[in-house]
C-alpha cells in the first residue's frame, strides 16, 4: 500500500461514491445527472481506490475487463432504442411503464430511457477506466525504465 | 416499414463494433467481423438505394420527436448513393485490410475503429439535422484521428498532428457558425433553417454563418486555400486507412457543402456563386501542379484529390440541373477510382517496399496484371474515353459550356490535360522504366495473402469500367438526385409536418 491514509479513506469512500453515481444515474432523466456523470463519478471510485494502493488492486476490483463494460454499455444503450419499434414507433422512442409508489423513492417511473442511460454509465465507465489502466501501465514501464 | 432502412446503414456497423469490442482478444473474430459487418453495411446500404429511389424521401423522425424539435434523419438520392458507394468502399477496404493491417494495429481496436468510422460518414449523409452533422463529424474524425496515428512512428504522428489540428481549427467554425444560426432562427433542422431563410424578406443575416461553413466544409473537403492538412497527412499510414480516407472523408466535406447551398443557405447561394467558383477553379489548379511536382505515389494522388473536389465544387457552383447531376455522377466516379488508386499504391509497396518513384520500377514487367489495375482508374481519372472519369468530365464541361463558363470550362480542360501528365508520370516511372539497381527494395513482410489485397482491387476496376461502357442508369439516377437538390421545397416538406410559423 502506498498511501495508508488515501488507501483506507478510499476503501470506506468506494462504495459510498458508487451509491451516489446511482443516485445520479436514476435522477438523470429530469434532474441534472445521468449515465455520462454518473459513469464519470463511479469511474472516479475506482481510479481511487487504484490511487490509494495499485491499479492492479482496482483492476481486480472491477473484475471485468473495462473493454468488455464499453462494448455491454454499447449493447445496452442500442437495446433501449428497439422496445419502440416493436409499436411501430421510429428508433429510441421512449416506453415508459405505469408509475408506481416505493417507500422512500416516491413516485418511480422506469423505462427505455433509464436503460439508454445505464448504458451510458457503462460506456463512461469502461471508457474512462480502459484510458486510466493503460496509462497507469505506460507510467509504471517508464518507471521502471528509470531506475534499471 | 421502408423508413427502417434509414436506420440499418447507422446501426450495423455499431452492433459490428460492440461484438468486435467482446471479442477484442481473438484476432480472427477481429478479421472476421470487421468484413462481414462492413459487407452487411454495404448490402444495407443498397436496400437504402433502392427503398429511397422508390419512395423519393425517407424521413425518421428518432424518438418520435417531430420535426423540428427532435432529431431527424432523411434520405433523398444524393445521400442514398453517397451511402451506398462509401458502404461499397468500406466493404472493399475491409477485405483488403485483412492482408495489410498486421497485429500490432489489430490488437489497438483497428477493426472497431474501421466500423465507427463507417458508422460516422453514414450518419453524416443521413442526417436532417446542422448539429447532429457535426456530431457525425466528430464520430468519424476521432476515429479517423486514432486510425491515421495508430503505428506510432514519428512520419505517422507528424501527419496526424497536421490533421488533427486542422480539423479541430474547422470544428471549432463550424460549431460557431451553427451557433450562430441556432441563434437567429431558433432551430438547427436543416429543412427548418432553409424554410426559414426562403420565407425571410432579406436573408443576409444568415451570410456570416454560411462563410463560416463554407470554410469549415471547405476545410474538410480539402478545398484551396485550406488543402494543405490533406496531402501532409495522407501518405504516413497503411494504404488500407489512406484508401478509405481518400474516398470517404474529403467527400463529406463536399457532400456538406452541396446540402448546405441547396438546401440550408439556397437563398444565398447567389452572393456566393462567384466565391464557390473561383474556389473551385483554383482549387483544380494548385491541386494538380502540386501533383506534377511531387515524386512519390501516394503524395501524386493525394494532390489529385485536392483537384478533383475542384470538379465536383465546380458542379455546384455552375447549380445547373446538368451540372449537379454531373457533379453527383463525379463524386461516384472518383470515390471509387481514387480509392482503388490508393489501394494499388498499397500494391506497389507490399511488392517494392516504397512508392517513391526514384526507387520502384520495372512493374510492367514483373507484374504486368497490376499495370493493368493500375491503367484502368489512372487513366479514368485522366478523363480518358470510354473510362468513367470521362463521363464525368464531359456532362461537367458541357453544362459549364451552357452557361458559358468559359474560364471555369477552360481551366477544367487543362487541368484534365495535366492530370493525365501526373498520371502519366507514375506510369512511365513505376511501371515502364527498369527496376534501379541501387537502391535497396526489399518489402516488409507481408501479413496476409496477395489475393485479398488484389481482390478488391479487381473489383474497384470492374466497377470504373462497367460505369464507363453503361453509365447511362447511373447518369440517369444522378439526374434525378440533383432535380430533387434543386427543389428544396419538397425536401422541407418531407421532414417537417406542416408549415412552420415564419419568426420576424
Amino acid at each position: 500500500m502506498k498511501y495508508f491514509i488515501l488507501g483506507h479513506a478510499g476503501r470506506i469512500l468506494f462504495p459510498a461514491l458508487i451509491i451516489l453515481s446511482l443516485i445520479v444515474l436514476y435522477r438523470g432523466h429530469n434532474l441534472p445527472g445521468g449515465g455520462f456523470i454518473g459513469g464519470l463519478m463511479a469511474a472516479t471510485a475506482y481510479i481511487l481506490v487504484g490511487l490509494g494502493s495499485t491499479m492492479q488492486a482496482a483492476k481486480a476490483k472491477l473484475r471485468v475487463d473495462p473493454v468488455t463494460l464499453l462494448a455491454v454499455g454499447l449493447a445496452i444503450a442500442i437495446i433501449s432504442g428497439l422496445p419502440g419499434m416493436l409499436g411501430g414507433d421510429p428508433f429510441l422512442t421512449g416506453e415508459w411503464l405505469p408509475t408506481f409508489y416505493l417507500p422512500l423513492l416516491g413516485a418511480v417511473h422506469l423505462g427505455t430511457p433509464l436503460i439508454f442511460d445505464v448504458g451510458v454509465y457503462l460506456v463512461v465507465i469502461g471508457f474512462t477506466l480502459h484510458t486510466t489502466f493503460f496509462l497507469s501501465e505506460l507510467a509504471e514501464s517508464d518507471t521502471e525504465e528509470g531506475t534499471d | 416499414m421502408s423508413e427502417y432502412a434509414l436506420l440499418l446503414p447507422i446501426l450495423i456497423p455499431l452492433i459490428g463494433v460492440v461484438l468486435l469490442l467482446l471479442g477484442a482478444r481473438s484476432l480472427a473474430v477481429q478479421r472476421a467481423g470487421g468484413v462481414l459487418f462492413s459487407s452487411l453495411t454495404f448490402a444495407a446500404s443498397l436496400y437504402l438505394l433502392f427503398a429511397v429511389d422508390q419512395a423519393d424521401y425517407l424521413v425518421m423522425q428518432m424518438g418520435a420527436w417531430e420535426a423540428p424539435f427532435g432529431i431527424s434523419l432523411v434520405a433523398d438520392r444524393f445521400s442514398a448513393v453517397m451511402v451506398a458507394v462509401s458502404s461499397f468502399m468500406g466493404a472493399a477496404v475491409g477485405i483488403y485490410a485483412l492482408s495489410e493491417i498486421d497485429e500490432a494495429r489489430l490488437k489497438k481496436f483497428f477493426f472497431p475503429l474501421y466500423l465507427v468510422l463507417i458508422f460516422g460518414v453514414n450518419g453524416a449523409f443521413l442526417t436532417g439535422d446542422l448539429f447532429n452533422l457535426y456530431v457525425w463529424f466528430e464520430v468519424m474524425l476521432i476515429a479517423s484521428f486514432v486510425l491515421m496515428s495508430m503505428g506510432g512512428e514519428k512520419g505517422e504522428l507528424e501527419g496526424g498532428l497536421k490533421y488533427v489540428c486542422l480539423n479541430l481549427l474547422s470544428s471549432v467554425m463550424f460549431l460557431a457558425g451553427a451557433g450562430i444560426i441556432y441563434g437567429k432562427t431558433g432551430t438547427l433542422n436543416m429543412a427548418d433553417i432553409g424554410q426559414q431563410l426562403m420565407l425571410a424578406e432579406n436573408a443576409d443575416w444568415a451570410l456570416s454563418s454560411s462563410m463560416l461553413l463554407l470554410v469549415s466544409f471547405g476545410l474538410k473537403a480539402g478545398m484551396f486555400p485550406f488543402f494543405f492538412w490533406l496531402p501532409a497527412s495522407y501518405h504516413t499510414p497503411p494504404s488500407a486507412v489512406s484508401a478509405v480516407f481518400a474516398g470517404l472523408l474529403t467527400k463529406v466535406g463536399v457532400y456538406a457543402l452541396f446540402r448546405s447551398y441547396t438546401l440550408i443557405f439556397m437563398p444565398l447561394f447567389p452572393e456566393v456563386q462567384n466565391i464557390l467558383l473561383w474556389l473551385a477553379i483554383l482549387t483544380m489548379v494548385t491541386g494538380v501542379l502540386g501533383a506534377a511536382s511531387h515524386f512519390d505515389m501516394r503524395r501524386i494522388l493525394s494532390f489529385h484529390i485536392v483537384s478533383q473536389i475542384g470538379y465536383m465544387v465546380l458542379g455546384l457552383a455552375f447549380m445547373t440541373p446538368l451540372a449537379l447531376a454531373a457533379a453527383i455522377f463525379y463524386l461516384v466516379h472518383h470515390i471509387i477510382v481514387k480509392t482503388n488508386l490508393f489501394l494499388v499504391s498499397g500494391v506497389v509497396i507490399r511488392m517494392k517496399g516504397s512508392c517513391d518513384l526514384a526507387k520502384v520500377g520495372g512493374l510492367c514487367n514483373s507484374a504486368p496484371w497490376l499495370a493493368a489495375l493500375f491503367f484502368i482508374p489512372a487513366f479514368s481519372l485522366g478523363g480518358i474515353p470510354p473510362l468513367s472519369g470521362f463521363w464525368a468530365k464531359f456532362a461537367l464541361v458541357k453544362s459549364g459550356v451552357e452557361i458559358h463558363a468559359w474560364w471555369a470550362v477552360t481551366f477544367a480542360l487543362l487541368v484534365g490535360v495535366l492530370t493525365l501528365y501526373s498520371m502519366t508520370k507514375i506510369w512511365a516511372e513505376a511501371f515502364w522504366k527498369k527496376q534501379p539497381e541501387d537502391v535497396d527494395t526489399t518489402p516488409a513482410k507481408p501479413v496476409g495473402p496477395l489475393v485479398f489485397m488484389v481482390a478488391p482491387i479487381v473489383v474497384l476496376s470492374i466497377s470504373t469500367v462497367v460505369i464507363g461502357f453503361f453509365g447511362e442508369p447511373l447518369f440517369e439516377f444522378s439526374e434525378r438526385a440533383a432535380a430533387q437538390l434543386l427543389d428544396p421545397q419538397s425536401y422541407i416538406s418531407a421532414v417537417l409536418p406542416q408549415p412552420a410559423e415564419v419568426s420576424p
